[in-house]
This record gives C-alpha cells, structure tokens and sequence, in this order.
C-alpha cells in the first residue's frame, strides 16, 4: 500500500497512549534504525543493526520512559509484510508516558511511487536507493531538536510516513521471550500478504485463482484503462522484473492468488505459495528460501544488513538454480511430469504448473535432458 | 404422581418441539421430564466437538437420528489455526455407528474426515440419508466412493468447500443403478472432471433431485443436456460458464433454463463469459438466491442479469458490482435480506474497481428488508457506517472488513468508533459483528452498553488496552463466540472476567497479549473451561510466565481438559495443576 497519511494526524490520535504501530507493506527489510531523543543524561541506546532485535532487546529501553522512537524501515518495494508493536504490559504506561512512535518509511530504488521525503534527508542520507545505512544519533541530532516543543511530536517527520499497512505477525512484546532465531517479524512467503488478512478463506482464493480468463472479456472491462494509468510506472510483469507486483492486468482482470503446494525433500509437511505474488523466477526463489531455509535467509540477511549492496543475486542465502545449494526447485506440470524450474517462460511456467517439489540434486538427476548442466549453469535469470 | 400425563403423551408432545433451546428447556422441567424428553430427541447440534464427549451424548440420549457437530474454530478458516490442531471425526463417527444403527443424517463443519471415517459410515448405517461436509478436509474420492456405493437411501451429498484429495473421478461411477433416492448434490468442491455420462445417468434416474451444483470442470456445453434432464430443479450450480460464442450453445442453454420452472437459486459461475448470461434470464423472476461470488462479471453485465431478479433475497457478488452496480439493486430488488460482496484483489495495493462506502449506503437505503452483510471495500467513514444504521436498524448480521485493517474514517482520519457505535445502538437485534478500521476502546464500550443481542463477535487490529476486552466481556450478555486477533488485549480482562466465558461456547485470541500464567491462572481458576496455548515456540514453560502465547483457545467443556489428540503445539493444564503436554 502506498498511500500516504497525514501523520500528524495520526500521530494525534496515538499520542498519549500508543498501543500498537501499523506495519508497512514492503518488499524486505533490509535495514531498520530507532533513533531516541536523548534522555536527560544526554544519552543514546545504542545503534541497531537487527530488526529482529528490535523488541527482543530495545524494549526495555523504552519502559516508562518518556521517548520518541523513529523507526526508519528501509524497503525495495513489493510485498512482505511485518509488524510491530508494544503492549501495555511490557511497557506499563503510566498516565505521563508519552511514548510515539513514528514510522518513517524510505523507499529504496525507486521502485515504487511513494514519494517520500526520508527523516534521513536531515542527516544527509541521500543513498538509500539501493542500501541501508545504520543512522546514528549524529544524524539525528538536527531533526530531534527541532521537535521540542511540537507536541505531535513526529510532525516533522510527517512527509517520511507513507500508508502503512498493518500485519497480524508474530509479535513478542516482552522482549526476553522470543528466541534469538524467531524475529518479531515474520514474512509471509515473499507476497504481500498478512497470514490471514484478508480475511477471504483460502477455499475462496483458490478457486478465484484457478480461474481461467475468457479471452473474450478483454475489451469488457472499462477498469482496465483506469488500472494501466494508475500503473503507468510499474515495470511490465511480462519482462520479469522482480518487483513483486500483485497486480498483473491480464485480460483486464486484476489476478488473484495462485497456490500450488511445495514439498522439500525431507520435511513430511508441505507449504503453500502463491505463485502470482511473484513476477520471475528470482522472486519465486527467494521467497522458496524465505520459507525453507529460514535460518539461512533470516540470519544471513542480518549479518549481511548493513553490507548488502543491492536487492537481487547477492544474498547469500541458498539458491535453487546455480548449482551451489543441495536442493534444486522442480515442479510437477499438467501432464504429471516433473521438470526442473526455470527451463520455460515464466508465463508459460505459471499456466502449465501444478505443483513444486524441492529435491535433493542427488535425486534430480532424471530430470529433463540438460538438467545437470543446468545445476551447473549461471543462476536463473529473468526472463 | 397420580396426576401427571402418561409418557407416551407427553413424548407425543414433545415430539412438536424441534428447536434445540426448546428441548432442552423442556428436560429441565423435572426428572422424568428429562428422562422422557432424551429419549425421544432425535436431533443434536453439538457446537464444539470438544466440548462433550461422544460417550456422554450416546449415554443421554440414545436414540439419535441426525448429528450436527462443529470443530475447528471460525479463524481456522483463515490459516490462524495450525495444521493438526485436532477435531477429529472418526471417534464421534466410531461411537455413534456402534450406538446408532438407525442413525440417517451426518453435518460436519471444519472437521478432519477420514476416508475410514466416511466407510464406516457408509457400512455402519443402513437407513444413512444425509451428509454435509462443510469446510471439512482429510478425505478423498475413495471416501466419496464408499458413500456413494454402500448408502442405498442416499438422498443429500453436500460438500461444500471441503478439501478433498481427488485421486480419480470415477467414484460417482459408485452410485449403484438402483440408487433414485438423490435429493441435493454438491460437488462443487472439486476440482477435476467427473464422467459426465455417469452424471447425466445419476441426474437422470433422480426424479427427486432438487439441488445440483456442479463443478468447474462441467463445461456450459454439458449444462443444457444436465437441467433439461432435472427440470424440477430448484437449486443449481453451474460449471464454468464460458464457451466459444455459438448461437445453437446459447439457444439450446437458454431453451434447458427456460423449461425449469422452479428454480430458486443459482451458483457456480466460474470464469463467465457475459454473453451467455442472457440465457438465464427466462428464470431471473423467480430467482432468490443468486451466488456470482466466483463470477468476474463486469459491472454492466452484472447489472443487466441482476435487474431481471426483482424478487431475489440474497445476493453474493464479487465487487465487480462497484458502486454503480449496487445503486441498481438497491432500486431493484426490494426484497433483498443479505448481501455480500466479496474482493476481487484482496491483496492488490491500489483498488481495482470503483466499490467504495456509497455502495452499501445505498443498498442499505434501498432495500428495506436487509438484514445481513458482508462487505469488503477499501475506505470506510463514521458518516457512511451512521447513515447505514439509521437506513437499516433491522440488521441482524453486520460484517465490515476494510482491506487495511486499521484505515481510520478516509473523510476525517479519526478512528471508526462512531459508526460501529452507531450500528450497535441502532441495530438492537444486531446478532453478528465483525469490524475493522482504526478502532479504539471507545468502540468497545459501545459494544458493551449497546450490543445485548450480540451473539458473535471478530475483532482484528482493533482496541487500545485491556478495558477494550473487558467492556465486551462485562457488557455483551447474549456473547456466545469471541474471536480475536491482533489487539492489544491481555490478562487483566480476561481474568477480571473468567466466569463470563463459561457462559460463551469458545473465545479465541491470537497475536495478543495474554500471557502464559494467565492461562494457567484461569485454567485453575475455571475447571470448566478448558484453556488451550496453541503455541509453535516450543513448551511454554521454557519461556518466563509474562510471556505472551501466540493463540489461546478457551472453550467451556463437560468432557475432559485433555483431549487425547493435541499435537504437540498444543498445551492444556493437567488437573494437578502442572503443565502437561502431548
């Protein structure tokens, strides 16, 4: 969601008795900052470099203290989703506490059409197109005197909140609870959904998906020009960009969800992917190792925050495609057969797909002519 | 006593009593009053599977012909329950066939159902006539095979939105020859082909037949041949409505609707090709229920078919309609009790179509026997949501979800506590109630001064602090079912009002702030509510007591708090007050 709000308003409306903060709908974190307002020893908590950490140790710094906590979520368009929040009982709110939180939101890469004017622009951050940097309180220190006297505290930061759009994660508000490993975050498989929210039932959403459109509707829909101009600037799907782009205008209809199931090797239990919330092969990927591999890809992406230097081919997490990872990504088509992913458009992929096993290379052998070449080849790239 | 009625007459009496509130009101009259009245029920409804065993229902009342029975609870329908939670058909189905030989009618909803289970059925009960699936999963076609077969006085197979492993299509090839006695047909759950030579057959020989909804993968070419074979339909669900534009498709279908004289509901509707939804038109008249929930139908298209239904009285819609949509059927359909309007991009970031508040305003200006909504949109204000319950303070069931969960009023940006203060004072019959918006505690205190009758309440992203809860739990006096998720609620309500739960069938909070002891406080304060931490972490005892669990389930039970078949995310307390688990 890239609407705007006018977070002075609603900053207002939270002031005095701030419960809960809206997550943002985003692609990835890559970088989270909370900046204090120094307390009367002048004093700063340290800098952080984790959102995971973000409630597990922060917290208590918080705890009935009169502070102002900027949080600036760095992000790279498309769709995962967090969410953040304090409780009344980790933070026991007495009458005078004043806590708010602003959130602030830079876009990274332009990717999407939020404008935004980033509480970072005060302390010179301008790169944060491709990257995070972690703010220290050097550049806050311009912005967090500006705000002693406006009551709506985060005023001046209003142009850096975008909508935000809330997720109904996991949350840990007491901060010693949550395992190292389990974030307050939790990604749902590189879409933009909430686990849950909307609340349409999953029976609903596969039907709807499954849906074959009728070529003759095509010149039926008159939202299909109000859509294209409102989409102008989104990158065209069909070229595969990796910007997970939920709504694809295909014969004038906005596409809904399509599930299939995926099996890794190994695991008794399988998953669910929506393979319309992604664009390309990379995103599907990525978000395969979001959901398989977590302790790679959370961890990974942790150590790596600050160092990562661009969204798409360098993370270190496993990959399917290149022949470094024990796994390769199959899938099962309308002929029952298994074929390796990738090897055909990603449009033709979606429409002749029925299902996603993740093997064991070792176990892939038998797979379509070239496959073991393949495993050897260049990752996959967008088609 | 000298005086009182023989039995038989007072069963004979009884026998006009099929409500379940009445019966039971009945067996508290006096002992023999009891004993006469469980003797002769013949209907149960069982709420929540685990909230009595089959062994004390079986000892009660021995002489059952139809069981209805509920499981999971409603937010599993959104993935908020895990996988293996439990509710478990088999022991139920297992005792009941021993119990019951003469037992004739079955409904299950979002129960685990196994294809043992559908067998012994099957073989156990030899007068069986009724099965309804609803939002159940676990079986497959082999399950639907053993039914269709071995059920010789088969009148109703519903299986509705269950999910069912479809290994082949032949199993309603299983229907034997001599099998007349169809009355309702739902397969509209699955997915791949079935014969369509065995369907027409089946269809043909069911003179009874009066619901039939077919599946996607029924083409619109077969559909004329299926209804001219059961004109005495009065439900039906279509296939896939779409074919290439041919006039003698078209005409032959319009001709197959044309001689159903009775027909009362249509379904079905996927991917629709507008063009041949004029054939419908010869029984829009008569039409009540129309579901174009899967239907992506253009709003013009929707508008022409939905201005022909002058006497529909529900109407399932995807928001296609858009607000123009919905100005026609508030003008033309005046007898319109339900409306819900589904999302046709539920996660897409800009809206697709022009359906904003103004659609359900009018509606609910226009249609003055509206009772029940369900609606989707994207921007909501306290205006619309006061103006729809001045229109419409008949409204028993008012479900508002608004695509991001905690959009304040799009006019003023202040939160929604007004409007839904609004609904609550004005609708005093107002049974259900879900909301979403940015809401406060306000809200709730609303709910609780205003909301007597309200019976189900879903609350997501919603309230400030604990008074929020507590307001719902003092003040709600007819609350049967809670459901929670996302909000800032916690201990204090809940333990400031355990015995209030006991009085409600279940309450569910997920993604809140009740904390570990606190469930096990209340678990030892209320012996009759089983306290369920549905939890993923691993044991909560490895975490400190103020830790929050990540879902509670509490429901009231006369059986026993340790159901044998929690998982192992799954912790209840052990009657010696230590924590136990599976």
């Amino acid at each position: 969601m890239s609407q705007k709000i006018n977070h002075k308003q609603w900053s207002l409306q939270q002031k005095s008795k701030l419960r809960w903060v809206r997550g943002t709908h985003f692609g990835e974190i890559y970088n989270v900052v909370v900046a204090h307002k120094p307390d009367k020893g002048g004093h700063l908590p340290t800098k952080l470099t984790h959102f995971s950490f973000l409630f597990t140790h922060h917290c208590p710094h918080l705890k009935g203290k009169k502070d102002r906590v900027f949080m600036q979520i760095g992000l790279l368009g498309g769709g995962g989703l967090f969410t953040m929040s304090s409780s009344e009982e980790s933070y026991s709110y007495p009458d005078e506490s004043d806590l708010e939180l602003g959130l602030g939101l830079s876009l990274g890469g332009g990717k999407t059409k939020t404008k935004t004017k980033h509480l970072v622009a005060a302390g010179g951050g301008g790169s944060w197109d491709h990257y995070a940097r972690i703010l220290t309180a050097k550049d806050f220190a311009g912005v967090v005197s500006d705000k002693t006297s406006s009551s709506s505290s985060s005023s001046s930061s209003s142009s850096s909140i975008t909508k935000v759009n809330t997720s109904g994660t996991k949350r840990t508000a007491e901060s010693p609870c949550s395992p190292p490993g389990r974030s307050a975050i939790r990604f749902s498989y590189g879409s933009s959904q909430v686990v849950g929210w909307p609340p349409v039932r999953t029976y609903r959403m596969i039907s709807m998906s499954n849906q074959v459109k009728s070529p003759v509707t095509e010149q039926l829909f008159s939202i299909d020009d109000k859509c294209k101009s409102k989409n102008a600037d989104t990158p065209n799907p069909n070229h595969g960009s990796c910007k997970n782009n939920n709504i694809s205008k295909e014969n004038g209809f906005a596409k809904t969800s399509l599930f299939v199931k995926v099996n890794i090797d190994g695991v008794a239990i399988g998953r669910k992917v929506d393979l319309n919330a992604h664009t390309c092969y990379e995103a599907l990927s990525r978000a395969l190792d979001d959901m398989f591999m977590p302790s790679a890809s959370v961890g990974g992406r942790g150590s790596n925050m600050e160092k990562q230097s661009s969204v798409a081919g360098k993370r270190q997490p496993v990959r399917f495609h290149d022949g470094s990872s024990d796994f390769v990504l199959t899938y099962e088509d309308k002929d029952g057969d298994w074929m390796l992913v990738g090897d055909v458009p990603w449009e033709i992929f979606l429409s002749s797909v029925r299902r996603l096993r993740i093997m064991r290379t070792t176990d892939a052998k038998g797979l379509a002519p070239g496959s073991q070449e393949r495993n050897r080849r260049r990752p996959v790239t967008p088609l | 006593m000298a005086y009182s009625f023989p039995e038989e007459v007072l069963e004979h009496v009884f026998s006009f009593l099929s409500s379940d509130r009445d019966r039971n009101a009945v067996s508290l009259v006096c002992k023999s009053w009891y004993d006469i009245e469980r003797w002769c029920r013949r209907r149960i409804f069982v709420g929540n599977c685990y909230a009595v065993s089959p062994e004390m229902v079986i000892r009660r009342f021995p002489e059952l012909r139809a069981v209805e029975m509920k499981g999971k609870p409603h937010f599993a329908d959104f993935n908020l329950v895990p996988e293996g939670w439990g509710a478990y058909a088999y022991p139920w189905i297992a005792a009941m066939a021993e119990a019951y030989p003469f037992l004739e009618e079955i409904k299950l909803k979002r129960m685990v159902v196994t294809d043992d289970t559908l067998e012994l059925i099957s073989k156990s009960c030899k007068n069986f006539k009724l099965l309804v699936l609803t939002s159940c999963e676990g079986f497959t076609t082999d399950g639907l095979a053993s039914i269709a077969a071995n059920c010789r006085h088969l009148r109703e197979l519903d299986l509705r939105e269950s999910e069912v492993e479809e290994l082949s299509g032949h199993w309603l090839s299983h229907f034997p020859d001599s099998c007349t006695s169809l009355v309702s047909l739902n397969i509209s759950c699955l997915g791949s082909e079935v014969s369509f030579s065995i369907l027409e057959r089946l269809v043909a020989r069911s003179p009874n037949l009066r619901t039939l909804r077919l599946n996607r993968a029924v083409p619109l070419e077969r559909l004329a041949n299926l209804i001219r074979r059961a004109p005495q339909l009065v439900e039906l669900g279509t296939g896939a409505y779409s074919a290439e534009i041919r006039s003698d498709t078209f005409s032959n279908l319009a001709d197959a609707f044309s001689a159903c004289k009775q027909l009362k509901a249509l379904s079905g509707f996927w991917d629709v090709v507008p063009s041949y939804l004029p054939a419908m038109y010869s029984v829009c008249s008569g039409i009540t229920s129309l579901n174009l929930s899967y239907a992506a139908i253009p709003s013009t298209d929707l508008v022409k078919l939905i201005s022909q239904c002058q006497n529909l009285q529900r109407l399932w819609v995807m928001d296609y309609i858009e607000d123009s949509g919905l100005d026609v059927l508030a003008a033309s359909c005046k007898d319109l009790q339900e409306l819900r309007v589904f999302p046709s991009d539920p996660f897409g970031a800009e809206p697709n179509v022009s359906l904003t508040e103004q659609g359900l305003v009018s509606v609910s200006e226009g249609c003055p026997k509206l009772e029940s909504v369900l609606y989707f949109c994207r921007q909501m204000s306290n205006a619309a949501l006061i103006a729809i319950a001045k229109n419409r303070p008949n409204f028993i069931r008012f479900r508002l979800c608004i695509i991001d969960p905690q959009a304040p009023d799009y006019l003023t940006l202040e939160p929604l506590d007004a409007g839904f203060g609004a609904i609550v004072e004005k609708c005093k019959e107002l049974r259900r109630l879900s909301m979403t918006g940015l809401l406060t505690d306000r809200v709730f205190k609303y709910i609780g001064s205003h909301a007597k009758k309200l019976e189900m309440l879903s609350i997501a992203f919603a309230g400030d602090s604990d008074l929020g809860l507590h307001h719902v739990l003092s003040g709600c006096d007819s609350l049967r079912k809670l459901e929670i998720r996302d909000c800032p609620f916690g201990d204090k309500a809940l333990l400031a009002n355990a015995a209030k739960l006991e009085t409600m069938r279940s309450l569910w909070m997920s993604s809140c702030s009740v904390s570990f002891g606190a469930c096990k406080l209340l678990a030892q304060k209320m012996p009759r509510l089983n306290v369920e931490v549905i939890d993923e972490r691993g044991p909560p005892d490895s975490r400190p007591e103020s830790c929050s669990v990540e879902r509670v389930y509490v429901y009231r039970t006369v059986a026993s708090r340790q159901r044998l078949d929690m998982p192992d995310f799954v912790w209840t307390l052990d009657e010696d007050s230590s924590l136990r688990y599976s």
